[in-house]
């Protein structure tokens, strides 16, 4: 399958800040990728860089098989807080799309219009939050996108417009042959609508690939007290805390863990998202009460 | 038409939770041969959750036999469960009884049982799978 997106050591620097450095990825299409990480990890930049709104620093991204910049008419983007005209009206919006946009569908616009319960002639600016994102997620889904990037699209709305707009979402994806990026911090809500994860912290990806393959290759080991370099080989520790007896070692490895000495939990994504935050953060963000959690580099 | 839901803390995977509650309604009757289940776009777009994933489920209860897939048309109920295996219910829990009664006579706690129990169960499964 081809890939929606492909970086090679692709980077990002602003003057002095080096917002995304080395990224090399390649997102399969037909997924609903979630890309995570803490604030100021990076994550849009590298989705301003997919839907060709800046210009990489070092290296390469291709969309969609083409320089990104020049792939515009197939994408639907969405910035953060879903920005839309507050003088216009819902039905000015979508005239606006319709001359904007040479494979745009009025048909779809106006029936989910219709469904949302949107009154044509309402300045959006008069809008909820909640209406506001919808009728962006309306543009861009008239577009008949290939590719939808959506940066934090649901983080300011309330749990039932969160709820509804991915439920729109899904729905959109089920109909089209569309592939979505989007960014969160709601790993409860990715849980639901991904299968495809990136990791992102501190301008560089730690983890990516489909979130079935990761949470079958990580991997909660609890034993007693053993210094994490006399793993094996192909165990990768993610993190690790111990007390004077006992150890909790986060680790990644595609082959069984054998140790009889290990009693080997499943990790829920939150758990391993958060292991990587906490890996790449480095000791000086510990906060495991009572546990004295060293992190491996 | 059975509707799905799902439970965000079970730590059971969303597609596990649409084969246990289309198993369940089989067992309890309340999906029965010919049945359509909801469409893969609905449940998506009711659960919000990816479409992928009830695809998924599907193709493994087809698998189990117990659905099939109309191409265009959706996907149906073709098998039943419960009904051959219920007779075994009786013997099995008369030995589970004596079981129990000797694990409680050797002075093991409803907990230690408990957790006697799962351990062998789990891997036990796990040994069906290697």
């Amino acid at each position: 399958m081809t890939a929606v997106i492909e970086t090679k050591g692709l980077g990002k620097r602003y003057r002095q800040l080096q917002a995304l450095a080395d990224c090399t990825l390649s997102v399969p299409a037909g997924h609903v990728v979630g890309l995570v990480g803490p604030n100021g990890a990076g994550k849009s930049t590298l989705l301003n860089l997919a839907a060709g709104l800046l210009a990489p620093t070092t290296g390469t991204i291709e969309v969609l098989g083409g320089p990104a910049p020049a792939q515009l008419a197939k994408l639907g983007f969405l910035a953060q807080d879903a920005p839309v005209y507050a003088t216009l009206s819902v039905a000015d919006h979508l005239k606006l799309g319709a001359r904007l946009n040479p494979g745009w569908d009025q048909a779809l616009a106006r029936a989910r219009i219709d469904q949302l319960d949107l009154d044509p002639g309402q300045k959006a600016g008069t809008l909820s939050g909640g209406q506001r994102a919808q009728l962006a997620l309306t543009l861009a889904l008239a577009k008949r996108p290939r590719l939808l990037i959506l940066d934090e699209p649901v983080a300011s709305l309330d749990p039932l417009a969160r709820r509804e707009f991915l439920q729109d979402l899904m729905e959109a994806v089920a109909e089209q042959d569309l592939s979505v990026v989007l960014s969160s911090h709601l790993i409860a809500d990715l849980e639901r609508v991904c299968d495809y994860l990136i990791v992102l912290v501190g301008s560089r990806v730690r983890v990516a690939g489909p979130v079935e393959e990761l949470l079958a290759t990580h991997h909660l080991l609890t034993g007693p007290r053993r210094d994490p370099a006399t793993l094996p080989d192909g165990q990768q520790v993610i993190s690790a805390s111990h007390t004077d007896v006992q150890s909790t070692l986060l680790v990644r490895t595609s082959s069984p863990v054998l140790d009889p000495a290990w009693t080997v939990s499943e990790v829920g994504l939150e758990d391993m998202v958060l292991a990587y935050m906490r890996q790449a953060a480095g000791p000086g963000r510990r906060r495991t009460p009572g546990n004295h959690l060293e992190v491996q580099k | 038409m059975i509707e799905f839901h799902l439970n965000g803390r079970s730590g059971v995977a969303p597609y596990m939770q649409l084969i246990h509650q289309v198993r369940q309604a089989l067992r309890l009757g309340l999906l029965r041969e010919g049945d359509q289940l909801p469409k893969v776009k609905d449940v998506a777009a009711g659960l919000a959750i990816n479409p992928n994933t009830v695809l998924k489920a599907y193709r493994e209860l087809e698998y189990e036999g117990l659905t099939a897939a109309r191409p265009g048309v959706g996907t149906f109920v073709t098998g039943t469960l419960g009904g051959t295996s219920l007779a075994a219910h009786g013997p099995l829990r008369r030995d589970l009884q004596r079981w129990l009664a000797r694990a409680r006579h050797a002075g093991l706690d409803d907990e230690s049982i408990e957790a006697l129990f799962l351990n062998t169960f789990r891997s036990a499964a796990e040994e069906d799978i290697a």
